[in-house]
């Protein structure tokens, strides 16, 4: 019993890490169809700012929020200057502008700061498990659950009772016709980057949290992980991509803890093609985006 | 209030307006008429700055031309697009909200909403409902009160009675009819020529892109080739 339970909290809280990534790939394609595959490096540079933060010996809790404050401004750097130019582009331009972000920012990492793994410190308290008796939970775990929760609370609550958060679900649904209300274009997308910027962030610490450095490669398996969370979930919608991300957690978990010992090294392969099978049963994902106009 | 001299509208390779001059006075109903093609909406969205366009726009006195959508509508000028396009998963709360955003906040935002929920009573009764689950005359109800929440002088419909029920129509008409005698000025695109000549102070017959006849609502009634193409006679 005690297995399984503990089993779940690990699938929760990864599940969790996926669903803020691909929310945060779903946020910017609902508003303009861009898959991001530079928002890895956003993760990266979040690393980086807790990396910094330590170096400098702000306290942990500062060291998240430079996190946050990294991503969020790489976010808006990449938007103003890559792909606000591209804005007139076609799907491929844009996904071909995001490589090019992606590997660019990935070199200036290299470069710039190091190719090795650069130590996170994290608080001792980290290491610990709490234990309620019938079972014993890694604090890791259940603080990534609870940052999780309250960044799905915080956005929620963004894109329902603000006019911004309003603008970009509108945004999402038809765009021209919120440019006929007077609502600027070019500063709803940027608050979508930032938010998009903001939960890559979150996902960065949650994702340190359990390794403790950072590197320049580190945002690219996460992100691949959450574009398949996102299509799983329905691409452009916003609770398919956090469905599709507790998905892929609870599966990768599953897989790994139930797969007899030869099958683990093959623990991928299981968990994309039960993907497949869920693709084949639901084709446009799991909660699709509603059909959006765009003409 | 309006004057346009001169409108070109392409996409592409393929020209949808070839050179389209008119003029709404101040307080009228100008209708625009003509087949499907003739370069009506592409007008319209021309002039609410969501296409691009060549030739001359002005606005009480100030040129228009090349100004992005979100400047024009804060300038006075609202556009209702045709097929309503209300945002189907915000509620009519949220579209009405959304309509006024950008041009009002606060108390005075809350007066508009209520001034349009007085004109729409519907919109009262579906206040918290989506959008998207509203009737189609609902949704052009709603459409047009969310234009109007942006305060503006100039409103240009799009094909407001297209699908609607035969009493929705009315009900469309005669709210036209009322935004006018409340000083708005109206610019109208309708297929429903019998019942838009009704109303318009002035109209403008469009053939490929060109004006090819204009007059009085009268004089355009009477007229051979409205009469052959748009009216049923």
């Amino acid at each position: 019993m005690d297995i399984v339970l503990q089993q779940i909290v690990n699938a929760i809280s990864l599940g969790g890490i996926y669903a803020l990534l691909a929310l945060g790939l779903a946020v910017v394609f609902s508003i303009v169809s861009l898959i991001n595959f530079a928002h890895g490096e956003l993760m990266t540079v979040a690393g980086y700012g807790m990396f910094f933060a330590a170096a400098v010996s702000l306290p942990f809790p500062f060291a998240v929020c430079a996190a946050i404050v990294f991503a969020v401004i790489a976010a808006l750097l990449t938007e103003r200057f890559a792909f606000r130019p591209m804005r007139k582009a076609d799907a491929t331009g844009l996904l071909l502008t995001s490589f090019a972000v992606s590997a660019i920012l990935r070199v200036i990492f290299q470069n710039g700061i190091s190719a090795r793994p650069k130590p996170v410190p994290l608080p001792s308290g980290f290491a610990g498990v709490i234990d309620l008796g019938f079972l014993h939970v890694g604090i890791v775990p259940l603080l990534s659950i609870v940052m999780t929760a309250l960044s799905l609370t915080a956005l929620t609550l963004f894109l329902s009772h603000t006019t911004l958060g309003k603008a970009m679900r509108a945004a999402a649904e038809d765009f021209q016709v919120l440019r006929l209300m007077g609502i600027k274009a070019n500063r709803v997308i940027a608050v979508a980057f930032a938010v998009s910027g903001a939960l890559a962030g979150v996902a960065a610490v949650l994702w340190i949290a359990q390794r403790g450095s950072v590197d320049p490669l580190m945002g690219f398996v996460p992100v691949l992980k959450a574009f398949v969370a996102a299509v799983i979930g329905g691409l452009g919608s916003l609770t398919g991509a956090v469905a599709g991300g507790f998905a892929l957690g609870i599966l990768e978990v599953l897989f790994q803890a139930f797969l007899p010992d030869a099958a683990l090294p093959f623990r991928d392969a299981f968990v994309l093609g039960f993907v497949i099978l869920i693709l084949i049963w639901r084709p446009d994902g799991l909660i699709p985006a509603p059909v959006t106009r765009r003409s | 209030m309006l004057e346009v001299s001169d409108l070109k509208v392409k996409y592409g390779e393929v020209a949808a307006v070839k050179g389209v001059s008119l003029s709404v006075p101040e307080g009228s109903i100008v209708v625009l008429l003509g087949a499907n093609g003739a370069g009506k909406s592409s007008t319209l969205n021309a002039i609410a700055g969501l296409v691009v366009s060549t030739g001359s726009i002005r606005f009480e006195g100030a040129p228009l031309s090349g100004r992005p959508a979100e400047d024009i509508v804060t300038r006075g000028i609202a556009l209702t697009p045709e097929g309503r396009r209300v945002f189907p998963s915000l509620s009519v709360a949220d579209n009405l909200h959304l309509g006024g955003a950008a041009h009002a906040s606060g108390a005075e935002l809350k007066r508009r909403v209520e001034a349009e929920l007085d004109r729409f009573p519907i919109l009262r009764e579906r206040y918290y409902q989506k959008a998207g689950l509203l009737s189609g005359g609902e949704q052009q109800m709603l459409a047009i009160a969310r234009s109007l929440m942006a305060g503006p002088r100039l409103l240009l419909l799009d094909e407001p009675s297209l699908g609607l029920a035969p009493l929705i129509v009315d009900k469309v008409f005669d709210l036209i009819l009322d935004l006018k005698r409340r000083g708005l000025t109206i610019l109208l695109v309708e297929q429903n020529a019998e019942r838009a000549l009704e109303i318009a102070d002035h109209g403008y017959v469009l053939q490929t892109g060109q004006v090819v006849l204009d007059g009085t609502g009268a004089e355009l009634a009477r007229s051979d080739l409205v009469k052959q193409a748009y009216l049923a006679e």
